[in-house]
């Protein structure tokens, strides 16, 4: 059963970006989660450019290039920027303890390799175990928004549930067109910047980034 | 009636066993000198801790009044059960003629007798210490032991085995192939090993500050020949453990006996030079991992530990997604 | 052989068992008798069962219709391979007790002996017509007989009020149980009318889908019961330390299998035409109950105090394992993999097997440490391996045999488990398959806490300085009860060195559930295998071998090339100079990781002294939130509704007599 060595580097990717998804619903310092974004996002532009590679397809070297711009340099230092000009460093308390977290997210591979198993039966390519890896770290990336009080973890929860889509959409249909990766790219800066002018906004009227205070805005 | 594979196979297991014997107190020394030249030390040198194993059995011997043949025995049984073990794991050969009295589970279980008698013995004494290292030890236990076990899951789960010689052979003679959940299984494995041989991370090998220690704690009471025994075999525990790693994540250049009976003149120098080269680079990654960790809080290795258990099962199931 | 079927034997012992018990209650007078007499002769009658189980293994299945019952409604008795094993553990294991009770029952008064050896043999009898019924009269009225019995022998010391309170909930859950499976038989017997309550006429009873599933889940509750299961496992940790010692190593080492007989015999017999791939959730449902079941009873045993309390619950984490191995069979069965169902069987069978012993053994020895010491609670231990180096000895066999390690025969049936859970992928449903790995994992988990907790029991009471006030009076056990315990022990030792045997013995009674055996996959005696050598072997005879080799080698060689001086000196511990025996651990210092990490699932009381506080008091209790969450509630309503119904209460006979008026006048219009 041996496979084409590039198919078994994206394997070896794909497992690795789940794990990351993991670390980071592990993590409680804010400074490691962004640098695990970060790292997340190496192994995202890493798998690409093999797509790329093993299948010639020359406008997935522009998407490779533009995630390691984009989501390995600039995203995790605007967030650098923004976590020191906050001064946020920890996530205090996570809305449910780490470890039951962790046995959530177990349940969430679980079901998303379940579910993508149907899917990946149709498709003819031979990555289909990817698209249940992506699946699960959408969700895990999901779960990791639902469960932290800080606003930045859930920004970097957002981008990181971008970056379980990107995976999907390279690995499973060798990528979307460019148009369309330039325009996410795009929607995804502006979404950070977006953010960050939010967050200052929160911090000036909370006097904490702490969202649980949100709730006081809704009407009596 | 006895063909000459099995006596070459018994000959190689003999051979393989009292090497491993040998040289297990070498690697600690080595893994000692590594750190020593990490921290900026010189170092004792590699052979130290034969001299301290000469020293020791030199010495007469001490124990406390209330001590119970339990605690005398307890030396001798730790270290047959780490030479046990080193007996099963393919180290130099696989389709050695005592694999097949123990698979992975029962190694974990060899471990698991080795640790109960070790902690029960460090009871013995009804000191403050002893019974601290021995709640200690076997909090780690607990929690070290599954994760273990899923690791070798996890590997049997690919070879449709859990004869360690199997294991290596669908491994290593094989093309080299990328195993994902083999990349889980040994992060961790990696955490298993340092929380099982008392390294840094969980406890300190060097430490004699009395609230941090774990595995230090449960052994204050022995000495002289005790001691070097129990010393000799926690030796034994981590080349056994290496080992372990090198076969199940880097099982190139070992020999088989079958295919041995020919040339067996070529392969089997080949398969201790092979053994050395890793035993020297698995070492060496060692003390830099405990150079680069902190030790952390005792409250805290339940989630180191989680962790390994955590990336195991999820090596499992990328195992089921991948079929790799 | 003429005449003599096993069965008549087995009929035979029982009815000397009854026999025995009677006598003992008319010897009251003279209890050196009971002891010296009638406990003996009652463990030869148990070995006589053992072996003529045994003998019945090999044997077709021999039927007896007995004359009595109720008219119409004969007695049926069958002897098949499961129930043959099933009087293998109650013999085996009883021996070992009754040899044991004959020297711990010495110093009780004659009244309260002659009456706890009639139940104790009748207890003994009625577990074994439990095994042997064919009919579900039968059936039931030896499941009440062994309930009723075990309930007198539980509150032998009645004039505790706590052990009245454990004897009266053991009793209600017991009955709650009884309830469930004679509806479970009810539902079985398919509506066919009263000639239907043969064991017989429910295999060939074609149930739906849905009857079967009902008959299933309450057989499940009803014998879940009295296994102790998660949540129906509150008794066990309150009946079990209430009762006598010999007492409560029979009801956890061989009551509790009577439970795992009736759901192995409900499914794989009774059900056995059911049974087929709709009802693959079954075997979920019971892998996941008794997961839960395993942790949960290991996760209590951790933070107990009392030794007997500790070992009840460590019987909850056995059930469970049972469970997981009974759920794992249907799994495996319902999918057509009956090799695979064999091994998972055999993996439950042969634990339950060692556990009768095991846990016997650990019981027993509470006994004879109770009376060394009069204390239950662990933390007033300490040292004992000086003053009772047999008992020691004996129970270490014991506790490494429960904590599942090599070569004791615990292991063995934790090896087997695993090896079934290994080779789990392959199923058709994928959730299933993907789950089942990591329930393995779950299972690791149960088993390295069990040698946690073991450490702890065994090291609390035997190892150490002496705790509490001196307890140098503390003697060793008499000579029966040492014979009593070696008994155990060395069953514990066989069983651990010889499984390729007992799988093979075992093969017999997985052929008759599932159609399968594992008997061809091992070619010698040496090596145990699950499937085939190359999947996985092991061979305790080996390991023992060299592991001892070695030890004899070393200490050989150092003696020899060394000196073997010796010298005793006070205590080192750093240099610590002031040691006293209050600062070892004690139980709760021992439980106290275990606390901590799984404290949302404990309920935690504890007073903490103060920095400055005097008379510095530590006092902690780690409860049942099943308890609070669960039995209470279930209290208040049946007490609201008791209050309700006592509304129709006056006391005058008037308004009793208007009572029986109005029904028949309703009746009568009705009809």
């Amino acid at each position: 059963m041996t496979m084409p060595y590039s198919i078994q580097i994206i394997n070896l990717l794909a497992s690795l970006l789940l794990l990351i998804a993991f670390a980071m619903l592990s993590q409680r310092r804010i400074l490691s989660l962004i640098n695990l974004f970060a790292w997340q996002g190496l192994v995202l532009s890493l798998s690409t450019f093999v797509v790329a590679y093993s299948t010639g397809q020359h406008h997935l070297y522009y998407s490779a290039a533009l995630t390691l711009l984009l989501k390995v340099l600039v995203l995790p230092w605007l967030l650098h920027r923004l976590m020191r000009k906050l001064n946020v460093r920890w996530d205090v308390e996570t809305l449910i303890n780490i470890p039951a977290t962790m046995l959530v997210g177990i349940g969430l591979v679980i079901f998303s390799f379940n579910l993508a198993a149907p899917i990946s039966q149709l498709s003819e390519s031979i990555t289909r175990g990817l698209i249940g890896i992506a699946l699960a770290s959408v969700l895990l990336s999901m779960l990791m928004m639902l469960t932290r009080r800080k606003a930045i973890p859930q920004v970097v929860g957002f981008l990181a549930m971008e970056n379980g889509l990107f995976f999907a959409a390279t690995s499973a249909t060798h990528g979307m067109p460019m148009v369309v990766e330039l325009g996410i790219a795009l929607d995804v800066l502006v979404a950070t910047f977006i953010f960050g002018i939010f967050f200052f906004q929160i911090r000036e009227t909370f006097d904490s980034l702490d969202i649980s205070n949100m709730e006081k805005l809704k009407d009596d | 009636m006895m063909s000459s594979n099995q006596a070459l196979g018994i000959l190689l297991q003999i051979y393989q066993s009292l090497l491993v014997v040998a040289l297990a107190p070498l690697l600690t020394g080595w893994v000692n000198q590594c750190r020593a030249w990490l921290q900026n030390r010189s170092g004792p040198g590699v052979m130290q801790p034969y001299r301290t194993l000469r020293k020791l059995f030199h010495k007469d011997a001490v124990i406390a009044y209330n001590a119970s043949l339990l605690f005398r025995a307890t030396p001798y049984i730790r270290f047959g059960c780490m030479w046990l073990a080193a007996a099963i794991i393919p180290i130099i050969a696989v389709d050695l003629p005592f694999s097949p009295a123990a698979d992975v589970i029962a190694l974990v279980g060899v471990f698991a007798l080795a640790r109960v008698f070790i902690a029960l013995a460090a009871m013995d004494i009804g000191t403050a210490f002893g019974t601290l290292g021995a709640r200690r030890e076997m909090l780690v236990s607990f929690l070290a032991e599954p994760a273990l076990l899923m690791v070798f899951f996890t590997a049997s789960m690919i070879s449709h085995s859990t004869q360690l010689p199997r294991i290596v052979e669908a491994l290593a003679q094989h093309q080299f192939v990328l195993y994902p959940s083999l990349a889980f299984a040994g992060l961790a494995f990696v955490i298993v090993l340092l929380a099982e041989n008392a390294r840094i991370p969980v406890d300190n090998p060097a430490t004699h500050l009395e609230l941090t220690m774990i595995h230090e704690a449960m052994i204050l009471e022995y000495s002289a020949r005790h001691l070097a025994l129990v010393e000799w075999a926690s030796s034994l525990k981590l080349f056994a453990y290496i080992s372990i790693g090198i076969a199940l994540f880097l099982p190139y250049g070992i020999a088989e006996v079958g295919a041995m009976a020919g040339n067996w003149g070529s392969a089997l120098p080949l398969a201790i030079i092979a053994l050395l080269v890793k035993m020297v680079l698995a070492g060496a990654a060692l003390a830099l991992l405990e150079a680069l960790l902190a030790k952390m809080r005792i409250f805290r290795t339940p989630e180191f530990l989680g962790t390994a258990f955590l990336l195991a099962v999820l090596g499992l199931l990328i195992h089921f997604l991948l079929g790799a | 052989m003429v005449g003599a079927f096993p069965l008549d034997i087995a009929d035979a012992i029982i009815v000397s068992l009854m026999a025995l018990g009677l006598m003992g209650l008319a010897l009251q007078h003279s209890p050196h008798l009971i002891t010296n007499i009638i406990f003996p002769l009652g463990a030869i009658a148990s070995l006589a069962l053992a072996a003529t189980g045994f003998w019945a293994l090999g044997e077709p299945v021999s039927h007896t219709v007995l004359p009595l019952g109720l008219p119409g409604l004969p007695l049926h008795l069958s002897l098949d391979p499961l129930s043959a094993f099933f009087l293998i553990l109650l013999g085996g294991a009883s021996f070992g007790v009754s040899i044991f009770s004959a020297g711990y029952f010495k110093s009780m008064p004659g009244n309260t002996l002659g009456l706890l050896c009639l139940e104790y043999h009748l207890f003994l009898a009625s577990m074994a017509l439990v095994l042997l019924a064919d009919d579900a009269y039968m059936f039931m009225v030896a499941w009440e007989t062994m309930a009723l019995s075990s309930y007198f022998l539980v509150t032998t010391d009645h004039h505790v009020p706590d052990i009245r309170k454990a004897g009266f909930l053991y009793l209600l859950i017991a009955h709650v149980g009884a309830i469930a499976i004679l509806l479970s038989f009810g539902v079985m017997q398919g509506g066919h009318g009263i000639g239907a309550y043969t064991f017989a006429a429910m295999r060939e009873a074609h149930l739906s889908a849905f009857w079967a599933s009902v008959a299933f889940l309450l057989a499940l509750f009803g014998f879940g019961a009295k296994a102790g299961l998660l949540p129906l496992h509150v008794w066990l940790p309150e009946a079990h330390p209430a009762a006598p010692s010999p007492v409560s190593a029979l009801m956890s080492g061989i009551m509790l299998k009577t439970a795992i007989y009736g759901i192995l015999r409900v499914t794989f017999d009774l059900l056995a035409n059911s049974l087929n791939g709709q009802q693959w959730w079954w075997g979920v449902l019971a892998l996941a109950l008794g997961l839960i079941t395993a942790i949960f009873g290991v996760m209590f045993a951790a933070v107990q105090g009392d030794m007997k309390r500790l070992l009840a619950y460590s019987s909850i984490e056995n059930i469970g394992l049972l469970l997981v191995g009974i759920g794992l069979a249907i799994i495996f069965h319902v999918y057509g993999k009956n090799t695979l169902a064999a091994l998972s069987l055999t993996a439950t069978l042969y634990h339950s097997l060692n556990h009768a012993f095991f846990k016997s053994l650990l019981f027993v020895g509470t006994g004879s440490i109770l009376h060394a010491t009069g204390e239950r609670n662990m933390g007033r231990m300490g040292g004992l391996i000086h003053q009772m180096p047999w008992v020691a000895v004996l129970m270490l066999v014991g506790v490494l045999s429960i904590s599942g390690l090599p070569p004791f025969n615990g292991f063995v049936s934790e090896w087997l488990l695993l090896q079934a859970f290994l080779l789990s992928p392959g199923l058709p449903n994928s959730y299933i398959n993907m789950l089942i790995p990591v329930a393995a994992g779950v299972i690791a988990l149960a088993a390295a806490l069990a040698a946690y907790v073991m450490v702890k029991f065994y090291g609390v009471i035997f190892l150490g300085q002496t705790r509490g006030e001196a307890r140098e009076h503390a003697h060793d056990a008499g000579i029966p009860e040492r014979i009593g315990l070696s008994w155990l022990a060395l069953a514990c030792v066989v069983l651990g060195l010889a499984p390729v045997y007992v799988v093979r013995q075992l093969d017999l009674v997985t052929q008759m559930l599932v159609g399968k055996g594992l008997g061809n996959a091992t070619p010698g005696w040496l090596f145990l295998a699950p499937v085939d050598m190359e999947r996985a072997s092991y061979s305790p005879v080996f390991f023992l071998l060299a592991v001892l080799g070695v030890m004899l080698v070393t200490a050989l060689v150092v003696h020899y090339f060394y000196h073997g001086r010796l010298l005793r000196g006070p205590a080192w511990d750093c240099g610590y100079p002031e040691q006293t025996s209050r600062m070892q651990d004690t139980a709760e210092g021992f439980g106290q990781p275990i606390r901590r990490i799984f404290e949302p699932f404990f309920r935690i009381e504890s007073e903490l002294p103060g920095a400055f506080d005097t008379h510095p008091r530590y006092h902690g209790r780690s409860e049942d939130r099943l308890w609070y969450a669960l039995y209470l509630p279930v209290k208040r309503i049946t007490e609201k509704l008791s209050s309700w119904a006592s509304l129709l209460q006056h006391g005058r006979i008037h308004l009793y007599l208007a009572y029986t008026f109005v029904t028949l006048l309703v009746l009568l219009a009705f009809v």
